[in-house]
């Protein structure tokens, strides 16, 4: 066991953070998390525990700090200049904020979609196997295969299978969503993190792409932001309520929906703010 | 009709009127600089032009063979080494630099470039290149050519590559793709036109440039493709041919001019067509 | 041995081919993990793939690493290279122009002669200087207002159906090489100004005071006024096009608005969009002047390469990039240097005028920036 697991696994027990379903091992678990868009303070001090192969829902109004949480899971703020984070973050006992860790690794096990489709200016074909070629060389027919396999992972398939080398932009907003999130799987992620990836999608599209989110906890963790909490009660497991840049309350979706502690998610989930 | 409005009105009318004589005005010179540039060019239209070279003084025979070859060379080595250059330099401005010191500074650098008389361009060849290598040569003449293209490409594949999306760069990133790739394989991609377009501006630009060649390259009476010779090109030659006594040299002048305007212009309205093709999808 | 690995205790098999866990894992698709049979089964096959995942990954980014500095590099200094060239212009220019500093210094902007092969020579700016100003400011006069009218007419008054054709029309003059402008002029523009435009101008100013030696004749093919002119249809699509589109960076609410309370189209423009978008046109209109200080070819077949300053527009002049483009070539010695000279005057001269219309329209942008 390497010293820094040693000293994450010596945190944990001094400081439980709240692991809502504690027959799951945790995937991820951020420690006094901390976050700075220059001046502005955007997350205050963060404990929380993902269980992995457990959805994982936040909700809270807009500005609450959710996004940027989830930003932080895949350090996508590394990005743009000017954006500061202070604390632990643990994904699988490694502090994914070690500035000495290979963001692109990192990016690869944890992926992301986001809440407008983004489909690359490619065939629908290429969307997919670009992003597997990255990282592994592949016989024509293998390719085939971990296409298709995506595409039925992101329940695609049977709409694509004949047009494979049409434009991804072609396809409809819902169909492109669910072509990132064949993406998204086709790299082979642990954890699948979605930034209200129904927000730009019509009823019959979201709940498709619900159902898929349904489909995929069986292999990988997700963390999922979203407006609509009728959606964070259909999906989740988990729930955080997050207000201000605190996180308020978190626990088992249905606790969480049925009967709040706090007095503000209570107000929130009641429609009395949001 | 109250007659404040009416004052007010009549006012209109004539700003309205005059606005639409200065549009006939900008329109009516291009009519006409086209109009008598085809009359007097295709009168010398033939075979003969892209098959012989430039005749000696008072010749009643020839072509620009020789001239049309050495403008293509130079136009294609010009760009050649412009282009990558001012694409690499765009990128860097677009996609690392954002948020650095130093990008201010060359952007505001090259926007003078950008407008920077070409004869100074051709003084700055001339100390730079042809002084050092003791002679005017085509190789100095494209070198003039492509510090032209350069702040050209540099402006555009700024511009372009800002118009993607970071939605696009995010969702690359999260796949786990190198900065490197993100850049080459996406954002490329993204912008493959309006790249495309800058590159084709930048080469119509280029094509018609006269006064940096006309101490770089000099001119040729022969054919010519070594690049360490001076070389003969369409520009400088009908700079030479116009301002002669010879009436054969004068009709060559037009024919090229010709030449050189259509080409400009199916480079302009090229690169118009790839770019709006871009904003209609 | 990763500490998850540890935890869960993966059976060291599983650290097979990526191929072979990600089948596994599909396989493994089954309902029962959902009953709680497969809690730690789950687990297991995520490190496991964890595992044999980056192991691959790790090794193909090294591969993308060392490209990945390679084009961070290639791309910075090929923008560093952009530096480079102007610092390599004005060095360049100074160097060529020393001999001459050195002879003439200050006198140099002050003598009218120009006589290279004197001896010895003397050599004096002050005729193309004077040309190059007053070219560029005719050029200027009458190319602002015809200009900004078209952009006026193309974004208020003109037709939908003929804003496209007119604005490429005008777009396409911008694009026409200088040279053909210059031959133009030189061909057809030359004599029909020298037989029509400037009679009537000398004989409406003959025995007028100051304006009859102003447009005093006689009539030439050659002179500062025949270049101004051509000049200023060079400019034209410049003008043109920037007015247009600083025009459009106007919101539309604004215009509404003042089209609301019953403005006439005259009054909307003058009152809305052109204090609104002042900045930017003036920094347009800089742009073109630096075109047309600089402007070579279209100015060298139709000035006369005349070092006299004469009272009369219609006299052949010269102007800095005439000179040079007429004589470099067959100088040497101090007439060479005295041209690069020139060269370095006309570099600063637009250099400024350049500045300053880029820090204009910097500033505009950076106001539509904050808008947007």
């Amino acid at each position: 066991m390497t010293d820094v697991s040693a000293a994450a696994a010596a945190a944990r027990s001094a400081v439980p953070p709240p692991v809502p379903d504690t027959d799951r091992p945790a995937k991820i678990v951020t420690r006094n998390l901390n976050f700075y868009y220059g001046q502005h303070h955007a997350l205050k001090d963060i404990n929380l525990s993902i269980a992995a192969n457990r959805v994982t829902a936040f909700i809270g109004p807009s500005g609450c700090g959710k996004s940027t949480l989830l930003r932080i899971f895949n350090r996508m703020y590394d990005l743009y200049p000017g954006q500061r984070v202070e604390g632990q973050v643990l994904l699988d006992d490694t502090n994914i904020l070690d500035p000495r860790l290979d963001l692109n690794l990192l990016r690869a096990r944890v992926g992301m979609v986001f809440q407008k489709p983004t489909p690359f200016p490619m065939t629908i074909y290429e969307n997919i196997a670009f992003g597997i070629r990255l990282y592994e060389k592949l016989s024509k027919s293998e390719m085939d295969g971990r296409v298709e396999k995506a595409l039925r992972g992101g329940a695609l398939w049977n709409e694509v299978k004949d047009k494979l080398n049409a434009s991804g932009l072609s396809l409809s907003g819902g169909q492109q969503q669910r072509l990132c999130i064949a993406r998204t799987v086709a790299v082979r992620p642990e954890v699948i993190l979605f930034d209200e990836p129904c927000s730009a999608l019509d009823p019959i599209s979201t709940a498709r792409v619900e159902e898929l989110i349904d489909e995929l906890k069986d292999q990988y963790t997700i963390a999922i932001v979203t407006h609509n909490m009728q959606q964070a009660a259909r999906v989740s497991d988990s729930t955080a309520f997050m207000y201000l840049g605190e996180m308020v309350e978190f626990g088992p979706t249905n606790k969480l929906f049925t009967s709040p502690a706090d007095r503000r998610t209570q107000d929130y989930i009641t429609g009395r703010f949001g | 009709m109250n007659p404040i409005y009416a004052a007010r009105r009549g006012r209109d009318i004539v700003v309205r009127a005059l606005c639409f004589a200065a549009a006939a005005f900008g329109v009516t010179w291009l009519a006409l600089i086209l109009f008598t540039l085809f009359y007097n060019g295709l009168a010398g239209m033939s075979w003969q032009l892209f098959t012989q070279n430039t005749p000696p003084p008072g010749a009643s025979e020839g072509g620009l063979v020789n001239a049309i070859v050495g403008s293509v060379i130079m136009t294609v080595i010009g760009v050649g080494v412009g282009a990558p250059i001012g694409l690499f330099a765009g990128t860097y401005l677009a996609e690392y630099g954002r948020h650095d010191r130093l990008s201010p500074v060359i952007r505001f650098i090259n926007d003078i470039l950008l407008s920077a008389p070409s004869i100074i361009i051709g003084l700055f060849i001339y100390g730079a290149v042809v002084v050092p290598m003791r002679g005017f040569s085509a190789l100095a003449g494209s070198l003039a050519l492509a510090v032209i293209v350069i702040p050209v490409v540099v402006r555009t594949t700024e511009d372009m590559l800002m118009l993607v999306p970071n939605s696009l760069r995010e969702a690359a990133s999260a796949l786990g793709l190198p900065r490197s790739l993100v850049i080459k394989r996406i954002a490329y991609r993204a912008a493959r036109a309006g790249l495309i377009t800058g590159v084709l501006l930048a080469t119509a630009r280029v094509a018609g440039e006269t006064a940096p060649l006309l101490f770089t390259a000099l001119s040729n009476q022969f054919f010519s493709v070594d690049l360490t010779n001076t070389i003969a090109n369409l520009p400088v030659t009908i700079n030479n041919f116009v301002q002669s006594p010879y009436v054969y040299w004068k009709q060559l002048a037009w024919s090229g001019a010709l030449l050189i305007t259509l080409a400009v212009l199916a480079l302009n309205i090229g690169a118009r067509l790839i770019g709006s093709e871009r904003t209609a999808k | 041995m990763s500490a998850a690995e540890e935890r869960h205790g993966a059976p060291p098999f599983f650290k097979g081919s990526c191929e072979k866990v990600f089948l596994r894992r599909f396989a493994g698709h089954m309902r029962d993990r959902k009953q709680g049979i497969g809690v730690a089964e789950i687990a297991v096959h995520g490190s496991a793939m964890e595992q044999a995942g980056s192991h691959d990954r790790t090794r193909a980014l090294n591969a993308f690493r060392l490209g990945d500095k390679a084009f961070y590099w290639t791309t910075r200094i090929c923008a560093i290279l952009v530096l480079l060239l102007l610092g390599g212009i004005i060095v360049s220019l100074i160097v060529g122009a020393w001999p001459a500093i050195v002879q003439f210094g200050s006198a140099f902007l002050t003598t009218q002669r120009w006589a290279p092969s004197a001896e010895p020579p003397v050599l004096g700016a002050l005729s193309p200087l004077y040309g190059t100003i007053l070219t560029s400011v005719i050029a200027m006069a009458i190319a602002i207002p015809v200009g900004i009218g078209i952009a006026v007419f193309l974004t208020e008054l003109c037709p939908l159906w003929a804003r496209r054709p007119i604005g490429m029309a005008i777009e396409l003059l911008a694009g026409i090489p200088s040279i053909i402008y210059g031959m133009w002029g030189f061909f057809i523009l030359g004599p029909f100004l020298a037989n029509t435009v400037q009679p009537f101008f000398i004989d409406l100013f003959a025995g007028v005071p100051v304006l009859g030696s102003i447009f005093g004749g006689p009539p030439s093919y050659l002179s500062l006024f025949n270049a101004s002119l051509i000049l200023a249809i060079m400019v034209l699509p410049f003008i043109t096009a920037i007015s247009r589109d600083v025009f459009a960076t106007v919101p539309p609410v604004l215009k509404e608005a003042a089209y609301g309370v019953g403005c006439t189209t005259w009054e909307v423009v003058r009152h809305v969009v052109l204090p609104y978008t002042r900045v930017g046109v003036i920094g347009g209109v800089m742009l073109a002047l630096g075109r047309a200080l600089g402007e070579t070819m279209a100015v060298t077949f139709i000035i006369g390469n005349s070092f006299r300053i004469s009272p009369s527009i219609f006299a052949p002049g010269t102007t800095i990039s005439a000179a040079i483009a007429s004589e470099f070539a067959e100088s040497d010695g101090l007439h060479q240097s005295s041209l690069m000279l020139l060269g370095l005057l006309l570099f600063v001269l637009t250099f400024f005028v350049l500045a300053a219309a880029r820090l204009m329209l910097l500033r505009l942008e950076k106001k539509a920036g904050k808008q947007a």
